[in-house]
């Protein structure tokens, strides 16, 4: 963990987690007590500024379906998502258990019955639709990063290849995936054609359509890091007549990991956001559905609910965030990867 | 021809955005076996462009070098460079850096058993072991130089070349570096040309000064052979006349002879050269 007690930025990240758990497991008191009052609290009263602006704001905004909702009301909405998750699970369970006995019985009365199991066709809830997301987003980014990675490199390490392809990623670059949506979903249809379809094609466009976004970022940062190498580090493996391989692996590759890593990470947060508005375009199902459902549903509970959702949104984008950096202090050598 | 390493008029011309720009003009230089020799010359005149030549790193434009009677022309583990920074790769640790250049010049002739020992060797020899597991950014300058210098020394070279090597260091660290490079030198009697700007560095340490005049077109001012007898310590050589008439001597060449124009407008230096010539490759990061 980098010192976050020198570094006057980070007031505004995650340090205070991180004191949070210093403090927890109750070391250098002293020091912690003054960092807790730094990372922990200030970030708690900017909290509750907020949601004290937030609830009195919220309170004078009349909408067709309702006052604006406020905290008290998105955490109701909140305890009531939960209970009606459970109660879902619930049935979804009951369902099982009455196919289950039904079978038995028939087995009992007709042994040569080939006992059949249907699956359970419920509503998904707010948190089934959080899974689906996901999956779809890291299956996206999964495919842009395998894509992208190698793509980088190559791009990095011959000037002409980079020449070769910069004008297409110049132009793909600032496209908004949504564009490509209608095209994605309508290649989807006519090149998925399967009777037992291993992925829902919804879901492959959600996934192929953040694929889309999630190329860029990552291609471009590669490549500078792959060409930015030390040139003194270069002419290291120029003296030690490193063979090409082993001047990829040791030196090159190494060399542009921090680079590559910020690319990953810019990907993952757009692949995140685009996503949920794929979801929504497309109705696809996931978290972006939810927010559309809601808000076509109308109920005085919608917007309450669909606060719920961005809330979620943003939480789980922090924590994807925060989990590549994780990643990337675990694998490379820059320990000081800042955390912002 | 029973000169160990020759430099024959070398002259380098590099192509600039303002037309070519003749850096070095005509250097010819012949240094024997065991012999350590300074390059000495005002910011820019083309000190490091003469020792990438001989490293391989640059290609003369006319003339060359030769090593053992063989041209050399692209860089290898003979001619080992320690670098002005250092550049030891900072994902590997102390050990890992020196055990890299060990593993590429040795990993046929030699065990691995034999390789880990020649690294280990190596560090004790700057005096790093202790820090063996340790990451450059860990340590010192100082001690990264040290690194840098294990790194070119367990290449078993022909020829040390070392560009500034301890310019960047502060002149406390910088004297125990001295130090143990004469101490090093006096066990190994390695072939070594050192870039310096650091007068003193160079009456020290070498056997030949050689001076270089003022670029564009560089070439070798003149050369002064150090007599002080070895080894030698700075504290007695400090009031010793032969001593300072060298140090005058150099001080006299680069400050007299050859004092450098207060605003070099219509010299690029050769680091800038080197920058043109690079293909551009600019990229917008996202």
């Amino acid at each position: 963990m980098i010192p976050s007690i020198l570094n006057p930025r980070s007031s505004f990240n995650t340090a205070w987690l991180d004191k949070l758990q210093g403090a927890l497991q109750g070391e250098h008191f002293v020091k912690v007590t003054t960092g807790l009052s730094r990372h922990l609290l200030i970030p708690l009263i900017a909290i509750a500024v907020f949601l004290g602006v937030w609830a009195a704001a919220a309170s004078k905004i009349d909408t067709s379906l309702g006052t604006f909702p406020g905290p008290a009301k998105v955490w109701e909405q909140t305890v009531q998502l939960n209970k009606e998750h459970r109660a879902e699970r619930e049935k979804e369970s009951a369902f099982y258990e009455r196919q289950h006995a039904r079978n038995a019985e028939r087995m009992k009365t007709d042994p040569g019955y080939e006992p059949k199991i249907r699956s359970y066709t419920g509503k998904p809830t707010f948190f089934d639709q959080i899974v689906t997301s996901l999956v779809t987003v890291a299956t996206g980014f999964l495919i842009a990063s395998l894509i992208a990675i190698p793509v980088g490199i190559v791009c990095g390490m011959s000037a002409t290849l980079y020449q070769a392809l910069n004008p297409l990623i110049q132009i793909f670059k600032p496209v908004s995936p949504l564009a490509w949506l209608p095209l994605v979903t309508m290649v989807v249809s006519a090149v998925y054609v399967s009777d037992d379809p291993f992925f829902a094609k919804s879901f492959l466009t959600s996934a192929i359509t953040v694929t889309l976004c999630c190329l860029w970022p990552t291609i471009i940062n590669t490549t500078v890091g792959v060409s930015s190498v030390d040139k003194d580090l270069l002419n290291v493996s120029r003296v030690l007549r490193l063979g090409w391989f082993t001047k990829t692996m040791k030196i090159i590759l190494p060399s542009a990991t921090p680079m590559m890593f910020t690319g990953l990470r810019l990907s993952l947060g757009i692949g995140w956001m685009v996503l949920i508005a794929a979801e929504m375009l497309a109705q696809n199902p996931g978290l972006g559905k939810f927010v559309w459902d809601e808000f076509q549903n109308g109920s005085s509970d919608s917007l309450a609910r669909i606060m719920v959702a961005v809330l979620a949104i943003g939480f789980i984008g922090f924590l994807l965030d925060r989990g590549m950096l994780m990643l990337q202090r675990r694998v490379t050598w820059d320990r000081n990867a800042v955390l912002r | 021809m029973t000169n160990y390493l020759s430099l024959e008029s070398l002259s380098i011309t590099f192509d600039t955005d303002n037309g070519p720009l003749n850096v070095l003009n005509d250097i010819s230089l012949k240094i024997d076996k065991g012999e350590f020799i300074s390059l000495i010359g005002h910011s820019g005149c083309g000190k490091s462009t003469v020792l990438n030549i001989v490293a391989g790193l640059l290609q003369a434009s006319s003339g060359g070098v030769l090593l053992e009677n063989r041209e050399v022309d692209e860089p290898g583990p003979d001619r080992a460079v320690v670098f002005q920074n250092h550049s030891l790769l900072p994902w590997l640790t102390v050990y890992e850096n020196v055990r890299l250049a060990v593993d590429q010049v040795f990993k046929k002739t030699r065990s691995k058993q034999q390789r880990h020992d020649w690294t280990v060797h190596n560090l004790e020899l700057v005096h790093m072991a202790h820090a063996m597991n340790q990451r450059p950014s860990e340590i010192s300058g100082g001690m990264k130089q040290r690194v840098g210098i294990a790194r070119a020394l367990a290449m078993e070279p022909k020829v040390l070349l070392m560009d500034e090597p301890f310019g960047a260091l502060d002149s406390l660290t910088r004297t125990h570096m001295q130090d143990s490079l004469m101490e090093i030198q006096a066990n190994l009697n390695n072939t070594v040309i050192m870039i310096t700007h650091d007068v003193d560095e160079a009456v020290l340490l070498s056997d030949r000064i050689v001076m270089m005049s003022n670029g564009p077109a560089a070439t070798v001012g003149e050369i002064l052979k150090v007599d002080l007898e070895r080894p030698r310590h700075r504290l007695a050589l400090a009031a010793n006349p032969t001593y300072n008439h060298y140090r005058a001597e150099v001080l006299h060449f680069l400050h007299e002879r050859h004092a450098q124009p207060d605003v070099p407008v219509t010299q690029p230096t050769v680091e800038i050269a080197e920058e043109a010539r690079k293909p551009a490759l600019k990229v917008a990061a996202g």
